[in-house]
This record gives structure tokens, C-alpha cells and sequence, in this order.
């Protein structure tokens, strides 16, 4: 195991930044499937339209959890905009690379940000208002995390490649 | 750094010491070739003839001669299997194995139903034994071979052999196991439990690796998976592998002369184990059956935190395990054991292998009895599957 990830990727495993809830958050996004070994919660504050602050849980494996510890720092402080940008390349960049096959499977911390805005902005109209261009952006984006966790779901028999998206 | 705990014997083991030392010759001085008439041959081959000797004792193989050495259980296996196969494919296209088979026995299989043969993977039960019944249902006049683990080597399960050995004896259908994580823990006869070719892995008695060996029962023809010089009563070409087969039949004296008592001390090192963890750590499960399971394995799994996560931790502590959650496959899946015993995926992702030997102590136990508990419960604190109140504080 030592060796298969960056020392960036063990650091974060060992010491995740920003575990935890947030009771009262403005959205919460989720992303993955237990069936594949994965899942993310990710809870945004927003205040003045930035991420004021993040918190992550996570079921899954060292890049899993490494990836959701590194989006919550990506994350922290940016505006709603920038965030919601931040992509699965830059997440595994920012870690100094994950292994191939961690790529997909467990990098899906900026899935579940992306819908943790989305979330926000159903809630808040005010909001959905002022980023509509983003709200429109997010809607194909958020149906398509959905379809492949869906296609997770499906994957019960032990068969087929769901779990690859 | 802390002294290494070792936990992860069905990964890899060490070669006994003893066994080195009786190598050693067998690279230099004695580098003879069992096939020669010279001087230089003539050891050699006792040599070979002496380890053939006790391989065949640990087994009850009724003569040496049954034992055809390999370069390893995974070469056995598809030795024994393709080679009964084809040998006997004008007779029936017909196997039958189980959905828990290792890998070598898996996908030699599929290997084999490309080549036209049929091939029937019976189920498992919740505790993963293969039941004796199923199998005397799924023969049929055109079954040529039954091939199942003596144990499973993932959840240690034990097998009732000898009561599948006499139906396949009785339906005249060759019976092939794979006995790699069982022969020399527990006892087995090949005689007396009817069983006609048998997987042996050096590795897996504390001898070399690169090397196995293959019981080929009376009566038994098998086509050879090579060509060559017809060495290994024509059954695998290829110039001895001299001081590997030399470590190999040390090996397997040691483990014949040492089982009982090994089996023991593993086994109460290993119920200690399970019992502290079961009772310390809530939502907590043993995988596989209590009672009818190989002495050095404890598989367990943690529900709402995932293999991985959970090796690296143990690992950070000078713990080594090992997992079957998909996170460590290439192919993504979690265990086709724990799926095929009825275990959720998610479950499935939850499990640790563990594997005691001859080098793990009571202080190792005391260590995993230690650190488990924490590190499942920060890994659970960090999942948002852990329900709320799991843990009282």
C-alpha cells in the first residue's frame, strides 16, 4: 500500500482537513455509492457568496478520503463560482497525482461539492437568481453524478463495470 | 518505529530457516541435474526423491510417485485441471467448481469453457461451505471433474472433502482440490478422502516460493501443460527445480511434524483474537463458519468503513493486513467470496484478512486487540454511513 500514493495523498489521509458536519449547513452534497465502495458528504456555509466554511465524511479508501480532505482546502474561502469549477484533475493534481485506477473511482469530492452548491442554490432562490448561469450549468452536470451512481445501484450481481464511470 | 506485526501470512510467508539451510548445497556444490548418470546426478535426484517422500507423507499419498513438483499452486492448478480436462473431454465437457474458488481455479475454468467445456458454479452457503448434496445434483452423465478448495483461503472456511470425495468416487467423476492454505495446518489423506489430484503450495508450508506440487492419484492421466524433456513421469517438462523442491519437502516435513501443535497455538491465539475484537467493536462480524475454519485465519468485517481506509491506518501503525475490498483489486469488485456468501457489496468492502503463523506471538495479538478498536472508530467518525449512537460516549 505504502507507495501506491503520493506522501500528499498520505498526509491527507492521516490528517484530514476539515472533517466533520456542519448541523446547519446551506447545502449538502453527497456523491458515490457504498456499492462501489465509496461515499462523500460535503457540507457548505456560504456567507457573502463564498464557501466560508466545509466540512467532509466519507466512506471509501486512502484516495477517497485524501480527495475529499483536498477539496474542502481547494475550496475553502473561494467563491461559489470558483468552487463549483474546482475539477477532478485538479483535485488529484493538487495531491501530486492519484493512481490510475483511483482516478474515477475515488475522486469524486468535487462531484460532491458541485452538488453541495446545487443544493444551495435550490434552497436560496435569491441565489439561484443571481447565479442562474451557474444553476443551468450545474443541472446536466448534477444529472449525470446521479445516472452513474445510479448505474452503481444496479450493480448488485457482482458483475460489469458500473462501478468504472 | 515500533516491531512490525505481521498479520498477513496468506500474502506471503517466510522461508523457514531450516529450510534455507538444506537448500543451500543445492545451489553450489550439488548443482547437479536429476537426469544425469554422472556423479553429479545421482544426488541430486535422491535429493528430489527424498523431498517426492515427504510431500507425499503430509498428504497420505499412498507412493511417492504421485508427486509431480511445479513451480507453484497456480501451475498446479491448471495442470490438474486442464490437463484432467482435456485428457478426458471425449468422455464429457462437463466440470463443476464452486463460485468461491481462488482465481487459478476461476479462470482456468473460464479459460476452459472457451475451449467448449460446460461448467457449473455452484453456490455457497452463508458461512462459504459448498454443500455435499449440490454437488452429488450437479453431476451428470457428462461431468468429468469436480474441483473445489480443500478451505477457502479468504474466510478459512473448511470443506467436508471426504464426503464430496466418496460421491465423485462413487459417480466415477475425477475430484481435483485445491488444498494451497490447508495442507499442512490441518491433517489431510488424500487416500482416505478420495481424493484424485491436489494443489500444494510450497510458499504456504514456510518452504521457497516458485515452487508446488501437484498430487496425481492412481489411475489419473492428465495432458501436460508443456512440451519437453518429459521429466515428472512426463507430466511437467523442465529441469528440476532442484533446491526449490529440496525446500519444499523440508518444509513439508516440519509442517507434518509441527501441525498439532502449531494448529493449536494459532488456534487460541486466534480465538482470543476474535473474541476481544467481536466484544470490543460494535457492528462487528466474523466472516466465514466458528468452528469448521483453518486454524491461522480470522476474517472480520466493520460495517460503515471501508478495507482500505483501514489497512493504511493499521499499516501506519506497523500493522500489516490485508483486505478484499475492491479499492485494492484491479477489478473494482469486492470479494467474489464474501458476495457469493451473501454479503452486500458495501459489507463486502468492510473486511480484514487477517492470517496468523509460525512467527505471530501473543504480544502481536495484544497490539491488534489494541489498535483495531481505535481505528475503526476514527474511520468511523469520518463515515457518514456510522449511525448515530453506535457508540455510547
Amino acid at each position: 500500500m505504502p507507495g501506491m500514493y503520493t506522501e500528499k495523498v498520505m498526509d491527507h489521509f492521516k490528517n484530514p482537513r476539515n472533517m466533520g458536519e456542519i448541523p446547519d449547513a446551506d447545502g449538502l452534497g453527497t456523491a458515490g455509492n457504498p456499492v462501489c465502495g465509496d461515499k462523500m458528504f460535503i457540507y457548505i456555509k456560504i456567507e457573502a457568496d463564498k464557501i466560508k466554511d466545509i466540512k467532509f465524511k466519507t466512506f471509501g479508501c486512502g484516495a477517497a478520503v485524501a480527495t475529499s480532505s483536498m477539496v474542502t482546502e481547494l475550496a475553502k474561502g473561494k467563491g461559489v463560482i470558483e468552487a463549483a469549477h474546482i475539477s477532478k484533475k485538479d483535485v488529484a493534481e493538487a495531491l501530486g497525482g492519484l493512481p490510475a485506477i483511483k482516478m474515477h473511482c475515488s475522486n469524486l469530492a468535487a462531484d460532491a461539492l458541485k452538488v453541495a452548491i446545487y443544493e444551495w442554490l435550490n434552497k436560496d432562490q435569491k441565489a439561484k437568481a443571481r447565479f442562474k448561469a451557474l444553476y443551468d450549468e450545474l443541472v446536466p452536470i448534477i444529472a449525470d453524478i446521479r445516472a452513474k451512481e445510479a448505474r452503481g445501484e444496479d450493480h448488485g450481481d457482482g458483475e460489469g463495470d458500473a462501478c468504472e464511470t | 518505529m515500533g516491531k512490525t506485526v505481521y498479520l498477513d501470512y496468506s500474502a506471503g510467508m517466510p522461508t523457514d530457516k531450516r529450510v534455507v539451510e538444506v537448500m543451500l548445497p543445492y545451489f553450489s556444490h550439488e548443482f547437479g541435474n536429476p537426469s544425469s548418470l554422472h556423479a553429479y546426478g545421482g544426488p541430486a535426484r535422491t535429493a528430489v526423491e527424498t523431498a517426492r517422500e515427504q510431500v507425499a507423507k503430509l498428504v497420505g499419498a499412498p507412493d511417492l510417485k504421485y508427486i509431480i513438483f511445479t513451480s507453484g499452486a497456480t501451475e498446479s492448478n491448471n495442470l490438474a485441471i486442464k490437463g484432467l480436462a482435456r485428457k478426458r473431454a471425449d468422455k464429457g465437457k462437463h466440470i463443476i467448481t464452486s463460485m468461491a474458488e481462488h482465481m487459478s481455479i476461476l479462470n482456468v475454468c473460464k479459460a476452459l469453457e472457451k475451449e467448449g467445456f460446460k461448467v457449473t458454479y455452484l453456490p455457497i452457503d452463508k458461512e462459504a461451505f459448498v454443500s455435499v448434496k449440490a454437488v452429488e445434483e450437479a453431476i451428470k452423465d457428462d461431468t468429468i471433474l469436480v474441483t473445489l478448495g480443500y478451505a477457502n483461503g479468504e474466510v478459512g472456511t473448511i470443506q467436508d472433502i471426504k464426503a464430496i470425495g466418496e460421491i465423485c468416487q462413487k459417480k466415477k467423476v475425477a475430484f481435483h482440490v485445491d488444498a494451497v492454505p490447508a495442507a499442512g495446518r490441518i491433517p489431510i489423506d488424500v487416500k482416505a478422502e478420495h481424493i484424485d489430484l491436489m494443489t500444494i503450495s510450497s510458499n504456504d508450508l514456510y518452504g521457497p516460493k516458485g515452487v508446488g506440487a501437484l498430487y496425481v492419484g492412481k489411475g489419473m492421466d492428465i495432458v501436460p501443460l508443456f512440451d519437453g524433456g518429459g521429466q515428472e513421469r512426463k507430466f511437467r517438462s523442465g529441469t528440476e527445480n532442484v533446491p526449490g523442491i529440496v525446500g519444499m519437502g523440508k518444509a513439508a516435513e516440519l509442517a507434518m511434524a509441527e501441525m498439532g501443535a502449531e494448529a493449536k497455538r494459532l488456534m487460541a491465539l486466534r480465538d482470543r483474537l476474535i473474541d476481544m475484537v467481536l466484544k470490543a467493536i460494535p457492528a462487528s462480524h466474523l466472516n466465514g463458519s466458528r468452528t469448521k475454519r483453518l486454524p491461522q485465519n480470522a476474517n472480520m468485517r466493520f460495517s460503515y468503513i471501508e478495507g482500505e481506509a483501514l489497512i493504511l491506518n493499521l499499516d501506519m501503525v506497523d500493522v500489516c493486513t490485508s483486505t478484499s475490498s475492491a479499492c485494492t483489486s484491479k477489478t473494482l469488485e469486492p470479494s467474489h467470496v464474501l458476495r457469493a456468501m451473501g454479503i452486500s457489496h458495501e459489507e463486502a468492502h468492510s473486511a480484514l484478512l487477517i492470517n496468523l503463523g509460525r512467527l505471530t506471538r501473543d504480544e502481536d495479538i495484544d497490539v491488534m486487540i489494541k489498535v483495531l478498536p481505535e481505528i475503526v472508530k476514527r474511520l468511523r467518525e469520518m463515515s457518514p454511513l456510522t449511525p448515530k449512537g453506535l457508540y455510547k460516549d
